[in-house]
């Protein structure tokens, strides 16, 4: 059993050029660090022998929405700039600890390293994180829409999105 | 209807309308497309199994649209499905019957203000004959608009589609 603190110094030890933080005043530690070097991170946390991460329990986009909010055109708010972030729940079923990671890209080109080469089972929830939050995956082997039609444009769970009027012909608004 | 009570009582003719005779075979046997959709399906599924036995309005499950007479849309339609049901409706052979199956196909039901994914009725795609409210209906409430649907058939004119 590792506990979040003792993690990040083993990671900090691993991989001197890259931040590290702990997130401590939320309910649980989250360890923010960079989206670039993600994959390797991940491989590490799996295959080293004193964490044993061997399963991503979840991974969820998020539109952090911190950035300037501006009125368009036609009056509704759009954002711009800001990060949008990427969280990872990891858990060990040997050590029986978990952890939890956090990487922010840029809004405007929101690019994460894929760890669909750590864990298979990030190739969906990668897939869908696309599909609702636009996120770039980079390296991913089939980054296509999973639940929205392949033609739909627009991420619908970003904050400033827009229902659109007309999908395929068919009215969208009630 | 009525077919019996023009029978002769010495004999085996039966004498009616071409349009009765055939609105009674139409309505007797109401093939439906096996379909489901999202919980409203599963209320489908109970009315067809033996406690409500939709088998005994004539309502078989068929798997292909090519032997359909009636599609019920048991669910939210999503905007991908959608096109979808479209495709289904325009393989069914003529006549065929639509019924509306809960709030959601009715007019997007909880999703109508925020289902950016959901059509708001599945009106908007295909003709629907009885609409079922409900969230989801009952078994009972589903057999009652079939009964709708039936009584529609039966005052059909082979000149002029009704239903």
């Amino acid at each position: 059993m590792k506990n979040p603190e003792e993690i990040v110094e083993i990671l900090k030890k691993e991989f001197p050029e890259t931040k590290f933080e702990l997130i401590n005043d939320l309910l649980e530690k989250i360890i923010d660090t960079d989206p670039l070097t993600i994959h390797k991170i991940c491989n590490f946390l799996r295959t080293n022998e004193e964490l044993h991460f061997d399963s991503l329990m979840n991974l969820s986009g998020v539109d952090d929405a911190n950035g300037t909010k501006v009125k368009d055109a036609d009056g509704t708010e759009i954002i711009n700039g800001g990060t949008m972030s990427v969280y990872y729940h990891l858990h060990s079923t040997k050590l029986k600890h978990k952890v939890t990671l956090k990487v922010s890209a840029p809004r405007e080109n929101p690019e994460v390293e894929s760890v669909e080469s750590v864990w298979k089972c990030a190739d969906w929830h990668e897939r869908e994180a696309y599909d609702m939050y636009g996120f770039k995956f980079l390296n991913h082997p089939d980054l296509i829409r999973i639940l929205m039609p392949y033609d739909w444009e627009g991420y619908p769970l970003r904050k400033d999105y827009k229902n659109p009027e007309f999908y395929q012909g068919m009215k969208v608004p009630y | 209807m009525g077919l019996l009570d023009k029978e002769f009582s010495d004999s085996n003719i039966v004498i009616a309308k071409a349009d009765d005779l055939l609105n009674w075979a139409r309505l007797s046997s109401l093939w439906q497309l096996g379909f489901g959709l999202a919980c409203c399906a599963i209320e489908m599924m109970a009315t067809s199994a033996s406690h409500y036995d939709f088998d005994r309005f004539g309502v078989i499950p068929r798997p292909s649209p090519r032997q359909a007479d009636i599609i019920i849309i048991s669910g939210t339609v999503t905007l991908k499905m959608a096109l979808r049901i479209k495709r289904l409706y325009e393989q069914m052979p003529d006549p065929k019957y639509i019924i509306s199956m809960g709030s959601c196909a009715n007019c997007g039901g909880p999703y109508w203000e925020h289902g950016y994914h959901v059509l708001k009725g599945i009106d908007r795609v295909i003709p629907v004959d009885v609409y079922v409210p409900g969230c989801p209906p009952r078994p009972e409430a589903l057999l009652e608009g079939l009964l709708k649907l039936q009584e529609k058939i039966r005052n059909e004119s082979m000149r002029k589609k009704t239903a």
